[in-house]
């Protein structure tokens, strides 16, 4: 195992009879992000947690040397119970930092990211969509992870939203230098996030395209985007990977 | 100090609040007191006391010092019974909930005592323990063990696998697990198991005090059947719902609604 540094080799994984992976080949470098994008049902998630050590593998070694990896999950599975300051410090008090000094951290990033004095007082199903979203970004964030997993973190959320929480994102990756993986399957965002994007086809799912982004996250702006994204899309192997026909 | 007042502060304006929002209630229960009246006078008292008579009977027995003590001992023998089958009803419940074996084990075990009737464990009991604490108490306890532990049991098997993802993702310790994830999921169901289980013992306490003692509300009561003293009965009655609902109303409610104020909001 290497020190920062995720690598998945030989991967297979099935459910029962169902064969969901398929030779899965992935590094994951400190500091990189890697986006993986296709169809719903095509074993993503389950890669996902695969890497998070949620599941075991079936066949083939994950090694996963990073010290601190966070996980965003596509809801954002706030505990109820706690209150949205609570929620936010949870990772901080696993690690078993003392209450001043947690509930402190917690509050200069929840404000930082967005949410009010007010808001972190209320339990999660007081707060908005969006507010819930923010909380549970910065309870990944609060524990400085060295690799971030998402897990199409933001894909239930409005364009506008979206973009305050990529430019969070940019910028905590901007000063901890957090490795990223993510799926998803927007391929704008992969493209306006990842420096590396592996397309994935299903049935079984495999890894059948990779494409590096060499253009730094700053010059990305919405213009940038769109045209990449435009030619992205017009790749045979994507088009087959979602089942779009091809001209 | 100032952490324990405040506490009691909080205790008194919730509990005085709820007191307050029951209006309703206590419409209702004038009208139960109304038709209980209008039976008595239709019957006479020697077979239904009206509850003027009934609650003057019971304020005599204070005043004799006879009721005080009694309802100390039946209230001390019903709490350590249920106080015993709530620490190992919650804690069986909540082992059995984690594993999946368990619980399928402990499906037909609980199934037969929940149908082994309590008038079949006095028996028992009264042939192992004999005359004492010791009967009543064994008899409320196995009564109540199976609510509470079925209530800890489902409780735990239905905490939401996603928040076990995150506690899992952040590498809670078992502890955590237990105090920050599982077990403010599983008190929503203990409560009310608990709930049930309180008036259970209620009810069997007086019940194997009737057959197996000398002293408590349970003995007071067939001592007033043999006397046909009606209003005695009553009076008894009265006392044992009594101190029931304080316990319930004053204790365990307050206690449900502050544990689970995250829901109402």
């Amino acid at each position: 195992m290497t020190a920062g540094q995720l690598r998945i080799s030989g991967l297979n994984h099935r459910f029962g009879y169902q064969r969901v992976l398929e030779n899965i080949e992935l590094t994951v470098k400190a500091n990189e992000a890697v986006a993986i994008v296709g169809p719903s049902g095509c074993g993503k998630t389950t890669l996902l947690n695969l890497a998070a050590g949620l599941l075991t593998p079936w066949e083939g070694r994950i090694a996963n040397g990073f010290a601190r990896p966070a996980m965003m999950f596509q809801q954002p599975r706030l505990l109820p119970w706690k209150r949205t300051l609570d929620n936010i410090a949870f990772g901080l008090k696993a690690q078993g930092v003392a209450t001043e000094q947690r509930n402190a951290e917690a509050t200069r990033l929840a404000l930082k990211m967005g949410l009010t004095g007010e808001d972190l007082d209320k339990f999660p199903n007081a707060l908005s969509g969006g507010m819930q979203s923010r909380a549970a970004l910065a309870r990944a964030f609060v524990v400085q992870p060295d690799l971030l997993l998402l897990d199409e973190a933001f894909s239930a959320l409005d364009i506008g939203l979206k973009s305050e929480l990529y430019a969070l994102l940019a910028a905590e990756r901007a000063e901890h230098g957090s490795a990223v993986l993510m799926i998803t399957h927007d391929l704008m965002e992969a493209i306006r996030l990842a420096d590396r994007i592996l397309v994935m086809a299903g049935t079984p799912g495999r890894i059948v395209a990779e494409h590096s982004i060499a253009t730094p996250l700053a010059e990305r702006d919405e213009a940038w985007v769109f045209h990449h994204t435009a030619k992205f899309i017009r790749w045979p192997d994507i088009r087959t990977a979602f089942g779009l026909p091809t001209p | 100090m100032k952490w324990r007042s405040g506490l009691i502060q909080e205790w008194a304006t919730s509990t005085g609040n709820y007191l307050w929002s029951g209006w309703g209630s206590l419409a209702s229960l004038c009208l139960f007191m109304a038709i209980w009246t209008l039976t008595a006078q239709g019957f006479g008292p020697l077979i239904l006391p009206t509850p003027l008579e009934a609650l003057s009977t019971l304020a005599r027995l204070f005043q004799a010092g006879e009721a005080g003590p009694e309802i100390l001992i039946t209230a001390r023998r019903a709490l350590a019974g249920f106080g015993l089958s709530v620490a190992v009803g919650s804690l069986l419940g909540l082992a059995a909930g984690v594993s999946l074996t368990a619980s399928m084990m402990a499906r037909p075990i609980i199934t037969v005592l929940v149908g082994m009737p309590p008038i079949a464990w006095l028996i028992l009991a009264l042939l192992w323990f004999g005359a004492g604490d010791g009967t009543p108490i064994f008899t409320v306890f196995i009564a109540c063990f199976p609510i509470i532990f079925v209530g800890a049991m489902q409780g735990t098997r239905t905490l939401d696998g996603q928040l076990k993802e995150v506690a899992q993702m952040f590498g809670l310790s078992t502890w955590m697990k237990l105090t920050d994830v599982y077990l403010p999921h599983v008190v929503s169901y203990l409560f009310p198991a608990w709930i049930a289980a309180l008036g259970m013992s209620w009810k069997i306490v007086v019940m194997a005090e009737l057959l197996s003692t000398e002293d408590g509300i349970g003995a007071a009561l067939a001592v007033s059947r043999s006397h046909l003293d009606t209003a005695a009965s009553m009076a008894w009655i009265v006392a044992l719902v009594g101190t029931l609902l304080a316990i319930e109303y004053l204790l365990l409610e307050p206690l449900k609604r502050k544990v689970e104020s995250w829901r109402t909001l």
